[in-house]
């Protein structure tokens, strides 16, 4: 028998899959429409739900009375989620569900549904702290070292207010599924980051036994970290299944809806005071924050970020509850809001001791976990942006209305990778299936999870079978923290590493040869060093007779075993144009540099890049979800009202991997959340040397640019 | 969406007989880019939609008594691949041009732009035209009202004109044609427009039963331009628009007709700033002066001060871009 498989990767000279670029598998699917999403899903009988919510932001139930909505045409069921006597806590609160024959019944029906309401004060804004009076929860005081006597000591001391509101994920496809409840069985077409988990919470809900529960999902349009569990509404679908006979129940909501209670990222907002010496060292650090992420409070920006270890710190963060729908994960929680609140404050010392702020972030790198990788990503983003050529002391802009200015971001970022088993099967006909119970965001696993199937099986990535997408196949972890490609890949190697073997000991002897002297190379199994003795794949598989191989392979997050690894970090320049007349920014060019460990597909990589910072950008000069004082409501709940950049308003982007040997003996690393931090910062403080004054509050439109140059010119 | 019947005449004689008598019960379909999302909020509740774009007669645009004709069915697209539009009246271009959606330009019409519900967040979320609260207070005045109006605001209205050929035309002088059963009307552009001051009021002039059928800009020889100030070069709703026609007397202006959109309840005719440039020829200064003289009336809301610098700038980048004559 063969020994223990050998499951590292293959050196960076011997790969033929592993660092190609093959354009993703699913592509083609995608752009010709054939791919269906869980929002896709038509199924015979199909009801649609629509949910009632709550108009007021704060509000007592005191009756409800769903008998006009039951008798209106189509109606096959109402479900009331919130009843008599229940406090609502934020408008868009789950009322009733109705399910009728076709969408436009359900909502007909909904709007029969009366809700007697008691309603309460609210309060929905949180980023005047001093109008959120017994709405903020502090945190207390961190202290470390002496910020008193370092302040003192300090040349120079700055200080700035910055902030950063909520802002919605904004999947295209919303949330919610097609739910049907048969009998015992529950089965679930999902939009979900979580296929072989969504399942266990529903089945809470339900009070079904998980193994009842089948998730599905092909395809999803976004999470962005909201689509981690199954939604409220998806339980009152199944149960309006169940009570409709078994008839399938889709949930999705609307947009207004998804806008509304579907998860945001929390703001932040932050008094920041820096203290340095002369020649830029940073010595003193305090800042008083705050934020909400909805009723619950939440959401702590981890400032200073990245120069983690500056001595001497006093900080103060205040959680603030609003009457409005909760936070969940956003791309990099927390982090972005960080890097903006930090880097900004950074850059406004830099403008305070008159130095160029590249020196200013190279000089104080010390305090970060990793000082020459910053130091070198710095030197190449100033390269890459031409930042010597460009950049400008503050003010100093030149004539005309329209001034450019560049500006730094930086971020940082864990990774790793998730617990996730992979089946591998090899039929005696040569035809090899891979089964995972994990999902596609859209990112590119299927495309990565078949080059290193071919890379280890020495076959063409379209000669496997790849099946993803359904909680029948050997669990995998929820897509979330850029852990999903450290976790398939590993247990994709694993797996058909060990399948490999397998067929190893069958195709031996035909060889003559020991199975460890095996390998499988271009279709073939031959002998190493000596490719005149080989074997077609085909014919090896042939001598399985009968029988087939079925092999599983593991990644295990405590012991990765050198295939993933965890902890990246990236430098981020902004160069941006604004209209000083109109307070239009655009964004010209924006230069990434991203430390990153083994890359499986350099262009599926640099597509994570380009979407985390084209996502950045939106939200740095656009997005912002809008409280309404008076009603209480989110009130731009629709995508004409609440603003995403287009293709248009992006601008060039330039991507540098740091694609090094040192960097490739790591393994592989996620790249689905560092590229996406610190674009705001970046560009927010573009927009200060551009104008010459600090816009505190993201994001940059007219009217924000327009008071600061106004502030300026006072 | 309430269930609807849904007619198709061939005729604008059937159209109209299909109409009903009071706003609310039958509503017209062209592009339907605005009226079915209307729908699907239950903002419009119509029991009946009548398609207009099989009638002929009110496609197609070219020269014709008074003017230059633009049927109601004209798609913005047509207007944007239109040589002749672009050349005659490049304000008008540049108006459909800016609506930077290929979707909505290839399916909204000319029509269904001038006669498009307004924007304002209170209205399309069902809270009413004037948006007005349990109290009787104005929900834009005391909420969030960063792109509603700043101009001709006095009263209960406080949106602003979603229309984006709209200033262009009251600019051009142009006039729009009103069918109804008992025959057709015309108006100037600038009267079509009009502010409500109740809830059941609308903000034109068109009646229930009527259809805006076609609209004719007078043939003259005007250096007329647009410029928008939009956040976004994808599709957005501009924060303000300034349409400027000016005829000229050799290198000075004869007379000069200052449209300002997006910033009132309807296109909001500067006569006062077009009539101080008469005599005058067009540089940075005059421009300028223009510019603040539109605006020197602007009644700005708690949030939106900032659009009076923005139509400013508007107003002054149009006057200057119509003297050096594009065309």
């Amino acid at each position: 028998m063969s020994e223990a498989p050998n499951y590292a990767w293959p050196a960076p000279d011997q790969r033929r899959q592993i660092g190609q670029s093959p354009s993703r598998v699913d592509g083609p699917a995608k752009t010709s429409g054939r791919a269906k999403y869980a929002s896709d899903v038509k199924l015979p009988g199909m009801l649609y739900g629509v949910l009632l919510t709550s108009p007021h932001a704060h509000a007592r139930i005191k009756a409800i009375d769903t008998g006009a909505a039951e008798k209106s045409p189509g109606v096959r069921g109402v479900h009331v989620i919130s009843g008599a006597g229940t406090e609502i806590q934020w408008a868009g609160t789950e009322i009733a569900m109705v399910a009728a024959d076709t969408e436009e019944q359900a909502r007909d029906a909904v709007r029969k549904i009366k809700v007697d309401y008691e309603v309460l004060p609210h309060v929905v804004r949180e980023e005047d702290l001093s109008r959120a009076a017994g709405r903020a929860k502090p945190a207390g005081e961190r202290l470390v070292g002496d910020p008193d006597k370092a302040f003192q000591e300090a040349d120079v001391v700055s200080e700035g207010q910055y902030g950063i509101p909520v802002v919605a994920h904004c999947c295209l496809e919303p949330h919610g599924g097609v739910l049907q409840w048969q009998g015992e069985q529950v089965t679930f077409h999902a939009s979900t980051q979580a296929v072989s988990q969504t399942g266990s919470g529903l089945a809470q809900n339900l009070k079904v036994p998980a193994a009842n529960i089948r998730v599905l999902q092909d395809h999803v349009g976004g999470g962005f970290g909201s689509k981690f569990s199954s939604e409220r509404w998806d339980a009152v679908a199944a149960m309006l299944s169940q009570k409709a006979g078994g008839r399938p129940v889709k949930s999705f909501i609307d947009r207004a809806t998804d806008l509304t209670i579907a998860g945001v990222r929390p703001s932040a907002f932050a008094r920041i005071k820096l203290g340095a010496k002369k020649d830029g060292t940073i010595i003193a650090w305090q800042s008083e924050s705050w934020a909400t992420g909805g009723f619950t409070g939440g959401g702590m920006p981890p400032i200073p970020y990245v120069y983690t270890n500056i001595p001497n710190r006093r900080q103060n963060h205040t959680a603030v509850s609003v009457n409005a729908g909760g936070q969940r994960a956003w791309r990099a929680p927390n982090n972005q809001q960080a890097s903006y609140l930090t880097c900004s404050a950074i850059e406004d010392l830099a403008a305070a001791l008159k130095m160029d702020p590249m020196e200013v972030f190279a000089k104080n790198a010390d305090y970060t976990p990793r000082p020459e990788v910053y130091r070198a990503q710095l030197a190449k983003a100033a390269e890459l942006s031409e930042w010597k050529k460009l950049w400008h002391p503050r003010g100093d802009s030149g004539s005309g209305p329209v001034k450019r200015g560049l500006g730094i971001g930086i971020n940082t970022w864990g990774g790793g990778g998730h617990a996730s088993q992979c089946r591998t099967t090899i039929n005696p006909d040569g035809s090899v299936v891979i089964e995972i119970g994990s999902q596609d965001l859209g990112t590119g696993t299927r495309t990565i999870i078949l080059q290193v199937a071919a890379e280890t099986l020495g076959l063409p990535m379209n000669a496997i079978t790849l099946r993803i997408g359904d909680s029948t196949y050997p669990p995998s972890g929820a897509s979330g923290g850029s852990t999903t490609v450290g976790g398939v890949s590993s247990s994709t190697r694993k797996s058909t590493m060990n399948a490999l073997t397998k067929l190893y000991d069958i195709a031996a002897p035909a060889l003559n040869a020991e199975p460890g002297q095996l390998e499988a190379v271009d279709g073939r199994i031959r002998v190493k060093g000596n490719p005149s003795r080989s074997i077609a794949w085909q014919a090896a598989c042939r001598k399985l007779g009968t029988g087939k191989i079925s092999e599983m392979g593991e990644n295990n997050p405590r012991s990765p075993g050198g295939l993933n690894s965890s902890g990246v970090g990236g430098v981020e320049v902004a160069d941006v144009s604004v209209d000083t007349e109109t307070g239009v920014v655009k964004v010209n060019r924006f230069v990434a540099v991203q430390d990153c460990g083994m890359i499986i597909n350099p262009k599926l990589a640099r597509s994570q890049c380009y979407g985390g910072i084209i996502m950045g950008i939106s939200t740095a000069l656009c997005e912002e979800r809008i409280m309404d004082r008076v009603t209480g409501r989110v009130i731009n709940n629709s995508f004409d009202a609440y603003k995403l950049a287009g293709i248009g308003d992006i601008g060039e982007i330039v991507v540098h991997l740091d694609i090094a040997p040192a960097h490739d003996k790591r393994g592989v690393i996620g790249l689905g959340e560092p590229p996406a931090v610190g674009i705001q910062a970046a560009i927010g403080n573009a927009v200060a040397n551009a104008l010459g004054v600090r816009v505190g509050d993201m994001p940059m439109t007219p009217d924000r640019v327009l008071a600061a140059l106004e502030r300026r010119n006072a | 969406m309430q269930a609807f019947e849904y007619a198709n005449p061939a005729t604008l004689q059937d159209a109209v007989a299909l109409l009903g008598a009071r706003w609310g019960e039958t509503a017209v379909l062209a592009g339907g880019t605005d009226l079915i999302g209307l729908m699907k909020d239950y903002v419009e509740t119509p029991t009946r939609v009548v398609n207009i774009k099989s009638i002929k007669e009110l496609g197609g645009m070219g020269k014709a008594a008074g003017g230059f004709r633009i049927g109601a069915t004209v798609t913005l697209e047509e207007l944007v691949d239109s040589a002749e539009i672009r050349r005659q009246f490049p304000s008008l271009h540049t108006a459909a041009a800016n609506v930077t959606s290929q979707q909505i330009r290839s399916a909204g019409t000319v029509g269904g732009d001038l006669c498009q519900r307004p924007r304002c967040w209170y209205f399309r979320q069902g809270l009413g035209l004037l948006a007005t609260g349990p109290g009787g207070q104005s929900l834009p005045a005391e909420g969030e009202n960063r792109y509603h109006a700043i101009l001709g605001n006095s009263g209960p209205a406080k949106f602003v004109s979603a229309s984006s050929l709209g200033p262009a035309l009251v600019a051009l002088g142009a006039r729009v044609k009103l069918a109804s059963p008992k025959g057709s009307r015309e108006l100037p552009v600038e009267q079509f427009f009009v502010t409500p001051s109740a809830e059941d009021a609308r903000e034109t002039a068109l009646q229930p039963n009527e259809i805006l059928t076609e609209v004719v800009i007078p043939a003259a020889a005007v250096r007329n331009a647009t410029y928008e100030v939009r956040q976004k070069e994808s599709l957005d709703w501009p924060l303000a628009t300034a349409s400027v026609a000016l005829r000229m007397n050799g290198s000075s202006v004869a007379s000069a007709r200052i449209v300002l959109g997006h910033v009132a309840p309807v296109p909001w005719l500067a006569a006062d700033a077009g009539k101080a440039l008469a005599g005058k020829s067009i540089t940075e200064e005059t421009a300028a002066a223009a510019a603040t003289a539109a605006l020197a009336g602007a009644t700005p809301l708690s949030q939106n001060a900032y659009k009076v610098q923005l139509a400013r700038v508007a107003v002054k980048r149009a006057l200057l871009e119509a003297a050096r004559g594009r065309a």
